[in-house]
This record gives C-alpha cells, structure tokens and sequence, in this order.
C-alpha cells in the first residue's frame, strides 16, 4: 500500500491527539508514525502523521479528521517536494577491536556519538526512513543492544507555509 | 451580569441563554450542585426519569420531534456510561442532543475514585465533540459551543463533563457574543456549478429516483422537496429515517427502499439510471450487498456531511450542503434545463413503475392460526391516530411494520432508533415527544421485548403528566431474531422465547402498577374500540398489550448481505420483473 504522510494542524489542547490517534484506530487504520510537537504559534500544535493505505480511504479519513471539532487543518505531503525526517537513537554494542568501525560508520552517516561507555556506544542520526534503515543494518553486526526511533516529521521545500494566508490560531 | 455566583449556577443560567426548556435527568452525587439552582430555575423543566438511558432517549425524542436540541443530564461514573448508549443512538442517526454529565473533582481526576469514568474518553468515538470543563468561567462559552455544534452542520450529540469542585466555586457569568471554533466550518451552501451539474443529469434521466433520506427532515426541506418532485416528476423513495419528509399520499412516494422496504422502492433503485441522494448515506441496510446496488446508476450526492459523500458508492456529482439549500438551488437548475426545453419523457418509467406496484403492493397475510395481525393493528392505530399523531418505535419487526403501515404525512412524525437499532428506544423517545410537542398524540408502536428494556419510564409518563399511548406488539419472543431463526437458522428458535403470551410480566399489571391505564386487546374485532379507548385518555398514560401471533414476518426482505436484486416479495417469493403479471 502507498505510504501517505499528513501534516495536521491542531489546538494545542488537552485530549486531542487521543482524539486523532482513536479516529484512525476506530475507522480501521494503523498509523505507521505519529509525531506531534509545538508550531510557531503557541495555541496550534502540529502532528506529522504516516499512514499505509490506497487513496480511497486515505480521502475518508481526512474527511472524517477534518470534522474533528479541534482539527484546523490537514495537508498531504507530496514526498518529492518535502523533507521528512526520523531521530535514530541506537546503542551499540563495542569492544576494543569493533570501536573504530563503528564509529567509522556511524561518521560515514553523519550521524553523532552521544555516549560512549566501555562496552558500548549510543549513535544518534537523523534522515529519511531508508537512510536510518541502512545505518541500522551497517550496525547491527556489531550487535544493537537498544535503539528508539521518532516518528517522522516533515515539510514541505519552498518558501510557502501551510498556516499562511488563513487565520488558524484561536482569538486568546 | 458579572456578579459572582457558583459554576452551577453558571451552567443553569447557561442552560437558559441557550433556550433550554426541559432537561431529562437523575441526581447524584457528582451532579448534585447543579441540581440545587435547577430547582429554582424557571422556565426550566428538570424531568426526572427512572435510567440515564431514558432520559438520552428522551431528549432524541424531543429533538426529533421538535427539531430543538434535547438535553439530558446525568451523574458521573455509572450515570454517565448509562447515558450510553442512548449517546451512540443519537450519534448514528446525527440527533443533536447535550448531555451534561457530572464529574469527580479535578484533584481526583484519574485516581479511580468512586463513581469516577472517564466518560470523555469513553464516548469520544460517539459524539460530535465532548468537553471536560477545567475552569468554571469557561462554563458559559462551552454550553454555547456545544448548542452551536450539536445543533448545526451534520446534527449529533455534544457532551459536557463538569467536576464537581468547577460547580461549586465561585465564578463570573459572561455569555458569549460570538464563538470562536477555528475548526469547525460547516458547508452549509452548495457549489452552483455542482447543482447545475446535478440538474443537468435529472433533465437527462430516463429512470431517476429521488433517494431521500433522514437528512431532508433535518434541514427541515420538506417543502422544497415536494416542489422539486412536482417539478420534476421524478418518483421518491424515502428511507426509515426520513418516513414523513415527503406525503406517503403523494402519488409519486413509492415508499420506503431497504432490507424490509416494498419491492417497487427497492426494484426502482436497482434499475434505476440516475440516483439523486439527498441527505442519504447508503447505508447498508437500504443498497443491500453494495457491489451488486444501483448497478446501471449515476449517482448525484448532496449531504451536509463531505465525509458522507463518495464513502460507499462513488458518486459522479458530490454536493456538499444543507439539504434545505440544496433542493432549493436545484429546483432553480432544474427550471433552467426545463426553460432551455430539455427533459425526458418519463412516462415509460412511471409506466413500469406502475406496473410493479400494482403487482407487488405492500400486504401481509392473516395468521393461519386465527391470531391477531401484527400489521393490522399497527395499521389500525396508523389510520385512527391519523397523520397529526407522532409514532415513536422499538426496534425489530413492529418497528418495521410501524414503517410500513402507517401513512407518514408530515415531517417529525416517526421516530425511530434506525443507525444503532437500539432496542428499548421508543418508549422514552415517546416520553420526550410528548413533552416537547404536548398537545399531540404521541403513540409508542412498541414490541415486548423493547418494552421490557425500558419501561420503568412509565413511572415518570405518570407523574410528570405525560400522557403517550404505549402499543405493546406483544408476540411473545424478540420476533425479528426469531424471524432470522426461522429463516436462517432452520426453525431453531434458540433463546427468542419472552413468554410474554403467557402474561410474565402481565402488561396491565405492569401499567396498572405503574398508574397508567392497562388494556389488553386479542381479537380483531376489538381493535378499533382498544384503540379510540385508548385515545380518549389523556389524564395518564396508556398501555395496550395486543397479544399477537407469533409467526408473522417482515415481508419484503432482502436477506442480510445479499443484492437488493435477491428481494423475497414474500417466504420462497421472488418478483418477476420483466413479466409482473407472473409472479
């Protein structure tokens, strides 16, 4: 099935992304990724949203999320003309000897050390879900001990905003 | 109108900004503050039922039948989940409806205190919106968001949650003179050039039919109905949730289309070339297995609600709109394709049209056994309570013979629990009817098996003078799940047995008991006389048990899952299209 990804613009109020997230359960979606976070604008919040489904039902779930009451708006990112990024966080397992190939590869990703112990480090690298997948696999022959991945997040390139042009925010 | 004064009387000056006239509901614990300003408010009528059920079903009721927005007020914890259900009913069948709920206090939010739910998250998937009121000064800005979203756009039920501590301490009332819902924006005017669009396919159409659903009622288009359908002369079908939004005397109603509607409704849709669906979801219990619905139709969709639109079948001609503007836009489109001169002759419809109906007219037999008729009795009530009265129904066979056999004529008069199937429903929608229209007849057509589920509300028909009439269609068993079991289940009747026929619990009794007034009618002939005894009381209300035969079925039926082209006329009978006349 495709993968879709949503930007959604929400009140920042209590309750609304169990609001979004039960929406897409009960209407019989997985949602692949969910990342919420603050805007610019302290009274918006704005969720990236990746989900796995054909354009059909795509169509009926933004519907029904635009009618949620707390939902300002809703934005399909085209993936050619948007940055999307994930945070990888992983702890590798190192010794003497696998020391320097990791870190070699972990600099080949340009991805950072945020932690170092005697028999172990922790990478951090940010990209597109293929980018992380291949640093994963570089990896894990050194053997991963833990790794936390965000969800995406994403905008689109260019110079336009998806909250220009229309009052979003609610009056304080 | 700042001076200080508590939450609660906040809420209730609130209530009564909003136009509030009754409120359904039972004390408690959690609730209690709002209860003491409710008792001096005037102009503020608190109903007290028996369940939170009743009151939910209550406020539908009064919201049906009056097209105001029904309020129902509840404790936390277990008076909040009994609220329910009665939530999810309005909710499927988008009744605008308030139910005020009260809440643990904010310290004791989430420590499972006693008689605390989480009623806000449990009925998230089954309202409009829902608030937990943090702060009282946002008491009044929240009851009129909830008004203005229960009761605009795709109606539906709106819950407020108020802890006990935010209705107890002191705050400032200020009305609000405008609401601020950034995101929500309902599209209420329809695109010009869809109308058009849409007129320019009905004045192409060889075989239209005008889908009318309970929407039409909503947006109060029945006027604007019945003058496109006479422009037009397109025939109408009218759906359980819109029985009444246009005459059933009119000459063009081929009735109602579904599962159990009459075969010419049904057949219409199948062969039809061009289905105007107006306020309409297809739902599935009208296009029967979807695949197989409507094959040669090109679709016209107007409803208020965009996701409704292309969600089952896709449609050629989306509209989105209030179906009062719609139908208002296209009789102006439609006049202009009829001003240019182009229109199709439908008189080879109307004559096939014609030709079905007189071979598959709606009818039902007499029982073998000599019993009383089901379907003669409701017929009966429908044709001495007349087209003034309003009929509210259970769910299951009564309900649709109630459907069926009584002649709709006006809007609002048939309510019924039809997206949720609720059982139990009509008698407290009744008592809701009744109160918001009181100088009706109100007629509960209800089954035994509804009845049991709540009719501990004659307690309060009784003493708050609510005088419905209750027709318990007493058949003993759940008769449509017997129907299925006959059907389907070959004959095995597991588990559908009330031995209600056997008079446990004997329904005068019961009314007796409850200080209504019992009647019991077995024969025919005594029908008539049951019913105008019944009509002529008015100081109390009335419980007629009419033990009826246990074997009558719901013909027309489209069996569950199956094409609306498989519709059994009658048991082991299916219609002959082509050649009526050989049936």
């Amino acid at each position: 099935m495709p993968r879709h990804t949503l930007a959604v613009l929400v009140e920042n109020k209590p309750g609304v992304l169990a609001r979004v997230s039960g929406l897409f359960s009960r209407r019989g979606f997985n949602i692949d990724s969910l990342a919420v976070g603050p805007t610019e604008d302290a009274l918006v919040s704005r969720m990236t949203i990746v989900v796995n489904v054909e354009e059909l039902p795509l169509e009926q779930v933004t519907k029904q999320l635009n009618k949620l009451v707390n939902v300002l708006k809703i934005v399909e990112l085209d993936p050619t003309a948007s940055v999307g990024r994930e945070l990888l966080m992983v702890k590798v397992r190192v010794d003497a000897q696998t020391r320097a190939h990791v870190l070699e590869s972990a600099a080949l990703f340009r991805a950072h050390v945020v932690d170092v112990a005697t028999d172990a480090v922790t990478i951090e690298a940010t990209g597109g879900p293929d980018k992380l997948a291949a640093l994963i696999a570089v990896l894990e022959p050194f053997g991963i001990r833990e790794m936390v991945q965000s969800g995406m997040v994403a905008l689109a390139r260019g110079g336009r905003s998806i909250t220009g042009g229309e009052r979003l925010r609610p009056a304080s | 109108m700042t001076e200080p004064l508590t939450g609660a009387q906040s809420l209730v000056r609130s209530l009564e900004h909003a136009g509030v006239d009754v409120v359904f509901g039972i004390p408690g614990g959690a609730i209690l503050p709002a209860y003491d300003p409710l008792f001096d408010a005037e102009g503020l009528r608190h109903i007290l039922v028996r369940h939170e059920q009743g009151a939910g079903h209550a406020a539908t009721g009064y919201a049906q039948a009056t097209g105001r927005v029904g309020v129902c007020m509840a404790t936390s914890g277990p008076g909040a989940t009994n609220l329910v259900t009665a939530i999810a009913d309005a909710y499927m069948d988008s009744v605008p409806i308030i139910a005020i709920t009260g809440q643990v206090g904010r310290a004791m939010i989430g420590t499972d205190a006693f008689q605390e739910a989480d009623i806000v998250g449990i009925t998230m998937p089954i309202t409009k919106h829902n608030y937990l009121v943090q702060d009282s000064a946002d008491i009044p800005r929240i009851i009129a968001e909830a008004f203005h979203i229960a009761a605009t756009g795709r109606p539906g039920p709106v819950l407020v949650d108020i802890p006990k501590d935010v209705l107890v301490e002191e705050t400032t009332f200020v009305w609000p003179d405008r609401l601020d819902l950034p995101g929500y924006r309902p599209t209420t005017k329809p695109h010009g050039k869809q109308v058009r669009e849409a007129a320019r396919l009905i004045a192409a159409a060889e075989r239209p039919v005008l889908y009318v659903g309970g929407g039409v009622l909503k947006a109060q288009a029945s006027p604007e109905l019945r003058e496109l359908a006479d422009l037009t002369g397109i025939p109408v079908v009218t759906t359980l949730m819109a029985r009444g939004a246009f005459p059933d005397s009119h000459p063009q109603h081929l009735g109602m289309p579904g599962m159990h509607g009459n075969v010419t409704a049904v057949t219409a849709m199948q062969k039809s070339d061009l289905l105007v669906a107006l306020g309409a979801r297809f739902d599935d219990r009208v296009t029967g297995q979807l695949s197989t619905f409507a094959p040669g139709a090109r679709i016209v969709h107007a409803d208020v609600d965009p996701a409704e639109i292309g969600k089952n079948r896709v449609t050629d001609v989306p509209i989105v709109g209030d179906a009062k503007a719609v139908i208002a836009e296209l009789i102006e489109a439609c006049r202009a394709e009829r001003a240019d001169g182009t229109t199709t002759d439908l008189a080879p419809w109307w004559k096939q049209l014609d030709a079905w109906r007189t071979a598959y007219p709606l009818g039902y037999d007499e029982p073998a056994d000599g019993s009383l008729s089901p379907q003669y009795v409701i017929s009966r009530i429908g044709a001495l309570a007349g087209p003034d009265a309003i009929y509210a129904a259970g769910v299951g066979q009564h309900q649709m013979w109630a459907a069926q056999f009584i002649a709709y004529e006006k809007p609002r008069t048939w309510l019924n629990s039809g997206g949720a199937g609720t059982m139990g429903y009509g008698l407290p929608a009744a008592m809701g009817a009744q109160v918001g229209v009181p100088d009706a007849t109100v007629w509960c057509i209800d089954g035994d098996g509804c009845f049991q589920m709540t009719n501990q509300e004659l307690a309060t028909c009784a003493l708050e003078d609510i005088p419905i009439k209750v027709a318990v269609i007493n058949n003993g068993n759940l008769g449509m799940v017997r129907q299925w079991q006959t059907l389907f289940y070959e004959g095995r009747h597991s588990n559908t047995g009330l031995g209600t026929r056997r008079f446990i619990p004997d329904f005068v009794k019961l009314a007796e008991a409850y200080g209504c007034l019992g009647l019991r009618c077995e024969k025919a002939d005594e029908v008539d006389g049951v019913i105008e005894q019944a009509m002529a009381v008015n100081d109390r209300p009335v419980v007629v048990d009419f033990v009826v035969g246990e074997d009558a079925m719901v013909w027309p039926m489209v069996p569950s899952g199956t094409s609306n082209d498989m519709i059994m006329s009658a048991r082991d009978t299916r219609p002959n299209y082509d050649n009526p006349e050989a049936v």
